[in-house]
């Protein structure tokens, strides 16, 4: 009965990732994208016209990264313009700061735009309570792969906690749905302050396609401070654990990174 | 002729050529259908066609491989109540009540009369969330549990009403609608064919593949043009990873609910391996862009197909060492096996489909019935099917099928190796402005790792998307649930529930 488990073992070895600022993902893996500006703007406003939650704008040209599904048809359809790049530092504190423009070599993390309690409270140690209001399950499996024994984020103290009792803040994933919005509500409101509130995945950060949609409640959003937005589609772990560290203090993001 | 019969292969069907029967006929010609086990329904919707309901209805042949089309009308405003198909047959319950939810339908005799999932444009807008009519018993050795919207875990919102009697769980109820998105209602509200791609990879975001194939399989018929041999591969391959990757998380996720602590950590290692080869092949871990209507902007290549190749059979090698570790620990076989049985009757009578359903003995199985693409011709699927039941037939279930589909892929790769080696594999990029045939309904059917998941797309009279209706296999499979908890220890629950995983948002939409 000892054979199989060694034989697991063995296979398994050693499977955390050392060194998680060090991470680089695959190439293929559609992050921040680099936007470049033309005289020629017909390519764009083709992109513009079929982007599916209208995140681009061709006049002035803008991507939102709140409302983008990164799904790349953008760059596609005017590859001059916009490409997009493996870096997945795209968390902001605010929400403008998700709003990319030509040039603009990463997604700004301005240390000022931090409540200071933040840092001072939970620099140790974060643990939320997850509340999923409409989310696909996509976005919510990636929040549970943070800890899982690649990422284990838990090395930081940061993790999930069922009670909002024991939370020092509430992260959302989904557009919030009307018939969820009370719960989340109720839950937001269990937790003691002081407390941060974190907007994962571009549906929470914007309702991505469900933004118009009538079974979509979001003024929680509209009544509380989002302290983090983490867009994607479903927002990578990393898009996570850079976004958290960064809003700790444990990092800084300066320009440019890599390309 | 009561049908029109076609196939999962075959074209669109012609609004038209539908018959359109009294309900009366309808009413008994199912009635005397589903007594047999060959025949269940897919899907059974109604739409608002002028001044009129329309009420479409697909039945599956399984032992014929066909696939029965009709349909009922009835005036918009008639008052009449219609005979519940309920009554005798559970399977038809999520429709019936779908039906009377959205358009006040009232159907006579149905013994379950229970919103579904409170719509933003429901029928009765008294009705909500607050005031699900749950099931109450008497007794003063009784209590209730009441769990949810928010569990404990980082998962979707549902709430469950336990009836207990002590520690014994004697009656359960779901009550679910906190993840209604308007999914459908967004499908029909866009001409933006790139919008409703993502909308169908949203259904549920852990079936991405799934339902975008079931949606832009729909979309192929209604554009009556069919996908290359190649892409067709491509499609199924993208299908079968999903179904790994989510089988070998539920492994996981089972393991640790026992405290098996080893099979948890190998699993959510070897669930990443997978989920990073689908990010490696198209940028998204959840293949959410992959699929793409009449092309793809991600065609393998040969260093693609051969890291795919190279990294699944390394992950069905590993997963096979946990799987036989499994098997030898007593103490884990001793939390699944007997557990949360939901017997093969019940499992007919209640309509479950997809993997639950196998485990239950019960073949249902649209890759080996239904099949469609290289199923029918490279693969020749033959389903793996169980008899117990139970927890542990769930998992075994999972087991199997990890490594039947890591079989399959290797199988697929294998024949596209000379193709791409070749570079002579030119793919066709994605098409979002095919003409659509008009005033048709097309249905993709297709068996995605959760089991049985049908979109019907009807068309207007100038080739616009009128509706799309989803199906996900959980609408089926949630009652399942609730009786396999039955006299069970209410601690089993998590297991019980882990053992299905079922969809919240796919039901919900």
């Amino acid at each position: 009965m000892i054979l199989p488990k060694i034989r697991v073992l063995c296979s398994h070895g050693r499977q955390a990732i050392p060194d998680l600022d060090a991470v680089e993902l695959t190439s293929e893996f559609r992050g921040r994208p680099s936007l470049t500006a033309t005289d020629d703007t017909s390519a764009l406003r083709e992109a513009a016209a079929v982007c599916p939650t209208g995140a681009l704008s061709a006049e002035p040209f803008a991507l939102d990264l709140g409302r983008c599904l990164f799904c790349g048809e953008c760059a596609r359809r005017a590859p001059r313009n916009i490409r997009f790049t493996n870096d997945y530092r795209i968390g902001s504190p605010t929400r403008e700061g998700l709003i990319l423009r030509p040039g603009d070599t990463h997604v700004p993390f301005d240390p000022a735009s931090v409540r200071p309690e933040i840092r001072r409270y939970f620099r140790q140690a974060l643990q939320l309570r997850e509340v999923c209001a409409g989310g696909d399950a996509s976005v919510e499996m990636e929040l549970g792969a943070t800890g899982n024994v690649n990422f284990d984020f838990g090395r930081f103290g940061v993790g999930f906690t069922a009670s909002p009792r024991h939370a020092d803040g509430v992260a959302v994933s989904g557009p919030v749905t009307a018939n969820m919005a009370e719960a989340l509500e109720i839950c937001y409101d269990a937790v003691a302050e002081p407390k941060v509130l974190i907007a994962c995945g571009t549906e929470a950060c914007s309702g991505g396609l469900f933004a118009e949609s009538r079974a979509v409640d979001r003024t929680f959003f509209e009544r509380h401070r989002v302290d983090l937005w983490l867009p994607g589609a479903p927002m990578h772990p990393m898009i996570f654990i850079d976004g958290i560290r960064t809003l700790l203090g444990h990092k800084e993001r300066t320009a440019p990174q890599r390309k | 002729m009561n049908y029109f019969v076609t196939d999962n292969t075959s074209g669109a069907v012609r609004l038209s050529d539908i018959p359109e029967l009294s309900y009366g006929e309808f009413y008994d010609d199912l009635a005397a259908k589903l007594s047999d086990e060959r025949y269940h329904v897919a899907h059974y919707f109604a739409l608002p066609d002028d001044r009129r309901m329309r009420f479409f209805c697909l039945l599956l042949d399984d032992a014929a491989g066909q696939v029965l089309v009709t349909s009922h009308a009835m005036e918009y405003y008639e008052d009449t109540a219609l005979p519940s198909l309920t009554a005798l047959h559970p399977q038809m319950h999520p429709f019936e009540r779908d039906i009377a939810e959205r358009y006040g339908i009232r159907f006579d005799g149905m013994p379950w009369p229970k919103p579904l999932r409170f719509p933003f444009d429901r029928y009765d807008r008294r009705s909500s969330m607050d005031n699900y009519p749950f099931y109450t018993m008497e007794g003063g050795s009784l209590h209730e549990v009441n769990v949810g919207p928010i569990h404990a875990g980082v998962i979707e919102p549902g709430a469950f009403r336990f009836i207990c009697n002590g520690e014994q769980v004697l009656h359960l109820e779901i009550a679910l609608g906190y993840q209604h998105r308007g999914v459908e209602a967004a499908f029909a509200a866009t001409d933006n064919r790139l919008r409703q791609v993502c909308l169908s990879e949203t259904v549920a975001g852990d079936s991405a593949v799934t339902h975008a194939t079931a949606f832009t399989e729909a979309l192929a018929k209604l554009a009556g043009r069919a996908y290359p041999e190649q892409l067709v591969r491509e499609r199924t391959l993208a299908l079968e990873l999903e179904r790994m990757a989510m089988q070998i998380a539920d492994t996981g996720a089972l393991s640790m609910d026992v405290g098996y602590q080893l099979g948890q950590v190998a699993c959510e290692a070897l669930r990443t391996m997978t989920i990073n080869t689908t990010q490696a092949w198209c940028g998204n871990r959840f293949a959410k862009g992959l699929i793409r209507p009449l092309g793809t902007d991600h065609p393998l290549t040969a260093e693609k197909a051969s890291m795919i190749r190279r990294n699944v059979a390394e992950i069905a090698r590993r997963y096979d060492e946990v799987r036989h570790d499994l098997k030898s620990s007593p103490t884990v076989l001793a939390r699944f096996e007997q557990c949360g049985i939901v017997p093969r009757d019940e499992m007919r009578r209640i309509g479950g489909v997809g993997q639950a359903a196998r485990a239950s003995g019960l073949q249902r199985d649209i890759r080996a019935s239904h099949p469609w693409g290289i199923y029918a011709s490279e693969l020749r699927h033959e389903p793996i099917v169980k008899r117990h039941g139970d927890v542990m037939a769930r998992l075994m279930m999972r087991c199997r099928e990890v490594l039947q589909s890591a079989g399959y892929i290797d199988r697929m790769l294998a024949a596209s190796e000379e193709l791409l080696a070749g570079g002579s594999a030119v793919l066709p990029a994605p098409d979002y402005a095919a003409p659509l045939a008009p005033d048709s309904l097309a249905f993709g059917l297709v068996e995605g790792w959760r089991g049985e998941t049908c979109h019907a797309v009807v068309t207007d009279a100038e080739g616009r998307i009128a509706a799309c209706r989803v199906k996900d296999p959980s609408l089926h499979n949630w009652m399942a649930l609730a009786l396999a908890v039955r006299s069970e220890g209410i601690s089993d629950f998590p297991i019980c529930n882990k053992s299905f995983n079922l969809s919240y948002c796919g039901h919900d939409l």
